[in-house]
């Protein structure tokens, strides 16, 4: 994995996975290790995403290394119509590594070939966020003892929603179950079923959301958004069909547990939060670790 | 009757060189484009909205001296999938040829994804096909796909 950029989940392999997260638990153990002494992190946020870049900003400073970098286009020299072309190749002077985020699809590809910087993805557009699904692995290894077998809920928006098409992604190396909660207008989309049918993994889809949670190993909610809809009264009809809500989690298993990529608006109510199986803000904890093992295994560090 | 006389008429009005045949009629600029046809300074004779059984209406391009690797020629099968070759020397066709789709696009078909980064800056696009009947194409960057009904040659 040295210098090997990560820009989309399926770069990593199935052992390349296991190994991110080894590396996550022992840093959770002992977060602050000074292993990027005299490197320097350039994280370029093309379009703002303050949690991201805060969570990376964190990693590195935990490692003892420094940052460099802009939070948004406007106070970088994109308002004065640089390509991205040039700003890569200018900034890769700078720095060790390249964590990125921009609002189209592709430029993290694109950017790692530009540069024997190594580059990280922090989310192009509607395309990939690897370091979010790899955070989402280690909080179920971490709530579940385990990735193998499991049975995951996803719950929302399913055709739009980047994390859970990655997250399918990562888990259908682990003999996953998979049930799909949505209304009909975000079904999760064919492309993704075909894959699953290809590997002859097990998935079903409902529009009720209560309807066999108590087989759950994992819920993973995500935010369904109006602008979503074509007919807004579809929205209106739907919109409280996929809110979880405490009660509804009577059934369900003493292990399970709720997870979010955050953040939310209102599809988890906050009365969940207070019980037990409520995941969501340890799960942008772990991200921190994640991050750091991502980073410290690009360079070559662990 | 008629057309088939035509057709026979063309393809043997060359000494040396190519006929590309059952072109739909619709893709003869597409394949031009693709071939770069418009910088080849040899003798070509194009005719188009000629009769044909299987496509309705359909192009043939002749090209005289004109040879092509296969690589450069399946191009053309993402517009024109059932076109035949034939391979003339000494006014005699001594070789005929179907079009395969490649595995790998470079450079020549637009991504359908507006807000791919390709349609954005200054880049050579790049695709993998993830289906070869129905084409289908993965765009290397953006990761979206490509369909038959949405290739847009560049």
């Amino acid at each position: 994995m040295k210098n090997k950029s990560l820009v989309s989940i399926t770069d990593y392999s199935k052992e390349e996975y296991l190994r991110i997260l080894a590396l996550a638990q022992e840093f959770e153990l002992r977060p602050n290790q000074i292993l990027l002494k005299d490197k320097v992190v350039a994280t370029l946020f093309f379009e703002p995403s303050t949690r991201t870049r805060l969570s990376f900003e964190s990693a590195v400073l935990k490692l003892g290394g420094r940052v460099i970098g802009f939070s948004d286009s406007n106070s970088s020299s994109v308002t004065k119509g640089e390509t991205l072309y040039d700003t890569i190749r200018i900034v890769a002077n700078y720095c060790d590594l390249i964590v990125m985020r921009h609002p189209l699809e592709g430029a993290a590809r694109f950017a790692s070939e530009l540069t024997t910087v190594p580059v990280v993805n922090a989310g192009d557009g509607a395309n990939q966020h690897p370091t979010q699904t790899l955070l989402d692995l280690y909080s179920i290894y971490k709530t579940q003892g385990k990735l193998d077998d499991l049975t995951i809920f996803m719950v929302g928006d399913l055709k739009y929603g980047r994390t859970v098409h990655s997250l399918l992604m990562a888990m259908s190396q682990f003999r996953t179950t998979f049930y799909f909660v949505s209304p009909d207008e975000l079904k999760m989309p064919e492309e993704y079923k075909y894959f699953l049918n290809c590997l002859g993994l097990k998935y079903y889809e409902q529009k009720e959301f209560g309807r066999n949670i108590e087989t759950a190993d994992i819920i993973y909610m995500t935010r369904v958004q109006k602008e979503r809809f074509s007919d807004p009264i579809e929205y209106e009809r739907t919109k409280n069909a996929y809110v979880l809500k405490n009660k509804m989690l009577e059934d369900t298993r003493e292990t399970m547990r709720v997870l979010h990529p955050l953040p939310r608006v209102n599809e988890i109510d906050q009365d969940v939060d207070a019980n037990p199986k409520a995941y969501y803000f340890t799960q942008a904890l772990n991200g921190v670790y994640v991050r750091q093992a991502i980073i410290a295994s690009i360079l070559g560090l662990k | 009757m008629l057309h088939m006389k035509d057709k026979k008429l063309e393809v043997s009005a060359i000494e040396n060189g190519t006929v590309i045949d059952h072109i739909p009629a619709t893709a003869l600029f597409k394949v031009i484009s693709i071939l770069s046809l418009d910088k080849l300074d040899r003798q070509i004779t194009f005719g188009t909205n000629l009769i044909s059984k299987k496509l309705g209406k359909k192009a043939i391009i002749k090209l005289s001296d004109t040879f092509f690797i296969d690589k450069e020629i399946n191009k053309i099968a993402l517009v024109a999938p059932q076109a035949k070759l034939n391979i003339i020397r000494n006014y005699r066709v001594v070789e005929k040829k179907i079009v395969e789709v490649p595995e790998e696009i470079i450079g020549i078909v637009k991504c359908m994804n507006p807000k791919c980064i390709t349609n954005n800056e200054r880049i050579i696009t790049k695709f993998r096909v993830v289906s070869k009947k129905d084409v289908k194409l993965k765009c290397h960057y953006c990761e979206k796909i490509t369909d038959q009904e949405h290739i847009e040659i560049i």
